[in-house]
């Protein structure tokens, strides 16, 4: 098993919680983890991404390789495709429909997802307004997670374990939120597929 | 024992813990805060009473780890590659003295400068210090590491390099730790006295001690183990790749067999005889090294005899930039892959100052105040507030170290630049700002030093400032004149009064200090979210 991912976002919108969720499950799994992060200026709303490889074997390089990684999961549009050098040529892209407009010359928002739905394995789903219905906009980032979940080659109750480790301390209310939130981006990656 | 999932920052700080340290000491600096933050919040750490809070430099924190050594007890010092620059005359000194208790400094290079104003290489300065270098390949090895570090340095009597790069830095990987926590040293005074003295005649003696050690780092990098040497049967090229980089060198075999002999150097001085063997093994010679051709250099020297050797130095691997797995490929000549190529209309997203940050009250302050004066005129220093030199704000003209703002627009002054203005953090102010105030203030120099104040070392993450409530105190005691110590606050519904204020101490011939104060938008943010969790406990204990 081998599963090398691309997590994408803007800094600030949290996309390391992503990453913790799949490094816990991996852990408990007993499989084999490397995950490189962006610390420093590139936080301050700028464009930022993380490596996360996951393996039954030891792991060599803590970057992807051009061209190798098989999941693109992206809480932004427009980041999303910023990696496209780094998929290959059938991995998919999971990604949220919701554009963060920090800059003046953001492109037009259907070129953006006309060109992630130019690749045949895509999901995007709007998870802001799924996590809305649920409750709050936080849980977005667990929905986006939840639409990835089924290409991770990973048991679903994993991920399901690594959210009550994860957010135990906080209250059972924010556990079964982010659980809601993890299953409703399940259940739309499951009907794309 | 299920394993830890560490920063290889954090693997670093967890090597200090387990291995006895009883002081950690820096300033925060990207990639290494996350060493120091790690030892900050760890329990086991409070509990072992490990020292821990932030230092007001690089400089202070090697000389006061240096302290701690002298009392026999094991220290830990780290920081970012430039800050070694600050640490410098403290560091280089250090492998005269030699230590008592262990000396382990970390050194957190940023080759492609993801976070920095350069890519220089850690390592040189190790060299230039005569001290023995470790550099981790993964994060298990970083840990791993510190223990033989604090090791070889007490039984060396020597100060260790760790040098680690942003990658290793800041990916992580499951860590097994060793089975217990080993105890701390009892204190105890060195030996010799007068060991730590580099007067004139004593520091010929330790420095003849220093050179006499050399053989032993030497024989401590062909024979303790971490150096290796792996046959290959086509002996058409070897490899010699170190730290980090044979990773890139892995990944490029899935079989993970390399045909070629590789040595992989992770400990320094480098192993002569390995070198021996792997040139006269070999018809040319592949150097895989991140960060400068360090190995490569010493190895071709200026004439390099009709030896065929490839790497940063002859364009086979580009001279400058971080390493990954397809530069790697492509310097070996295997296939490498890519995806699609970004479209064009993927705009770039350069990082900016956060919604609701003071800086942005204060440059739009100071655009207004330089209207009449013109663009040119605004030395700037190092964190948050650099951003100020994008749009739209485009307001200052340098950034060069820590403190060099101050300095700088006292030199620009001096060449009759009016008005000179300097911006400058509230901790970088206290890193190295203050003397260069001085000498503007002994020199009655025409400058106006904007101090901006957000109570926090912000672009680190927000970490203790060491000026909090002591910049006027500060600025009064070296000598400005308390009239022309002004603080406003940065707030849109003040912006003219503000830039008033400022533009009457651009009026003023002397030395102003301007202080822009209110907190960084994230640390507060932080704090009334920690309150509000607070009083929920609260709320729910009581029902």
């Amino acid at each position: 098993m081998k599963k090398d991912i691309i997590l994408a976002g803007v800094g600030g919108q949290g996309i390391l919680s992503i990453a913790a969720t799949i490094g816990t499950a991996a852990i408990k799994k007993d499989l084999f983890l490397k995950q490189a992060e962006v610390h420093g200026m590139s936080q301050r709303g700028g464009d930022v991404q993380s490596n996360l490889r996951l393996s039954d074997k030891p792991i060599a390089s803590d970057l992807i390789p051009h061209g190798k990684a098989d999941i693109i999961i992206s809480v932004e549009p427009m980041e999303a495709l910023r990696y496209l050098p780094m998929l290959s040529k059938d991995g998919w892209i999971i990604s949220n429909t919701v554009p963060f407009k920090n800059i003046t010359n953001y492109p037009d928002i259907e070129t953006v997802i006309a060109k992630i739905k130019d690749r045949d394995n895509h999901v995007v789903l709007n998870a802001e307004a799924i996590a809305k219905e649920l409750g709050t906009v936080k849980a977005a980032n667990m929905v986006v997670l939840g639409a990835a979940a089924p290409f991770l080659d990973m048991d679903y109750e994993v991920l399901e374990e690594a959210i009550r480790d994860i957010f135990g301390r906080k209250g059972e209310e924010i556990v079964n939120l982010n659980l809601k939130a993890l299953k409703a981006g399940k259940d739309i990656a499951v009907a794309c597929m | 024992m299920q394993k830890l999932l560490l920063l290889g920052d954090e693997a670093i700080a967890q090597g200090g813990i387990d291995a006895g340290m009883s002081g950690i000491y820096a300033y925060p600096g990207t990639p290494s805060t996350e060493i120091t933050e790690y030892v900050q919040a760890s329990r086991t750490a409070a509990e072992l009473k490990i020292r821990s809070e932030w230092s007001a430099n690089e400089k202070t924190a090697m000389e006061a780890a240096l302290g701690m050594t002298y009392a026999g007890k094991r220290a830990m010092v780290c920081m970012k590659h430039v800050g070694l620059n600050v640490a410098a005359d403290a560091f280089v000194n250090s492998g005269i003295t030699g230590t008592n208790g262990g000396l382990v400094v970390v050194s957190a290079d940023d080759p492609s400068m993801h976070s920095s104003q350069n890519e220089q290489d850690s390592r040189f300065y190790g060299k230039f210090a005569m001290i023995p270098i470790l550099e981790p390949t993964d994060q298990q090895q970083a840990y791993d590491m510190v223990h033989y570090a604090f090791d070889m340095s007490e039984k060396l009597q020597t100060p260790i390099l760790i040098r680690i790069t942003t990658r290793l830095a800041h990916s992580r990987a499951g860590i097994t730790r060793k089975d217990h926590i080993r105890e701390q040293n009892e204190a105890g005074l060195p030996q010799d006295l007068k060991q730590y003295i580099l007067l004139p005649a004593i520091a010929r003696k330790r420095y003849k001690g220093l050179l006499s050690k050399q053989a032993q780092f030497l024989e401590a990098s062909e024979k303790d183990g971490f150096n290796k040497y792996y046959e290959g049967h086509d002996k058409s090229r070897g490899i010699v790749v170190s730290g980090i980089a044979y990773n890139y060198l892995m990944e490029n075999y899935p079989d993970r067999k390399v045909p070629h002999p590789v040595l992989h150097i992770t400990q320094y001085p480098v192993p002569e005889k390995m070198i021996e063997k792997i040139l006269e093994e070999t018809d040319e010679l592949l150097f895989i090294e991140e960060g400068y051709p360090f190995i490569e250099e010493q190895v071709k020297g200026l004439l390099s005899r009709g030896m065929k050797i490839k790497g940063r130095l002859d364009g086979t691997i580009s001279r400058d930039g971080e390493l990954s797995p397809n530069t790697v490929g492509k310097a070996l000549g295997r296939e490498v892959s890519y995806g699609e190529d970004i479209p064009d209309f993927v705009a770039s997203r350069p990082p900016e100052l956060c919604k609701g940050c003071p800086h942005i009250d204060s440059y739009n302050a100071l655009n207004a105040a330089m209207e009449q004066y013109g663009k040119g005129k605004v030395f700037s220093d190092i964190g948050c507030y650099t951003l100020g030199a994008l749009p739209p704000f485009n307001s200052i003209n340098s950034c060069v170290d820590m403190g060099a703002s101050i300095t700088m627009a006292k030199g620009a002054a001096d060449a009759g630049l009016t008005p000179a203005i300097a911006v400058i953090g509230d901790s970088t102010f206290t890193h190295s700002g203050m003397t260069g105030l001085l000498d503007a203030v002994n020199d009655n120099s025409n400058i106006v030093v904007l101090i901006l104040d957000n109570a926090t070392t912000g672009m680190t993450g927000g970490q203790h400032s060491s000026a909090l409530g002591k910049i006027e105190d500060i600025c009064k005691g070296i000598g400005v004149e308390e009239d022309h110590i002004r603080v406003i606050k940065p707030l849109p519904k003040r912006h003219d009064e503000n830039y008033q204020v400022m533009k009457e101490e651009m009026a003023y011939e002397g030395v102003s200090v301007v202080i822009p104060r209110r907190e960084c938008i994230q640390t507060l943010n932080r704090k009334m979210r920690a309150k509000a969790k607070a009083r929920k406990k609260a709320s729910t204990a009581k029902s």
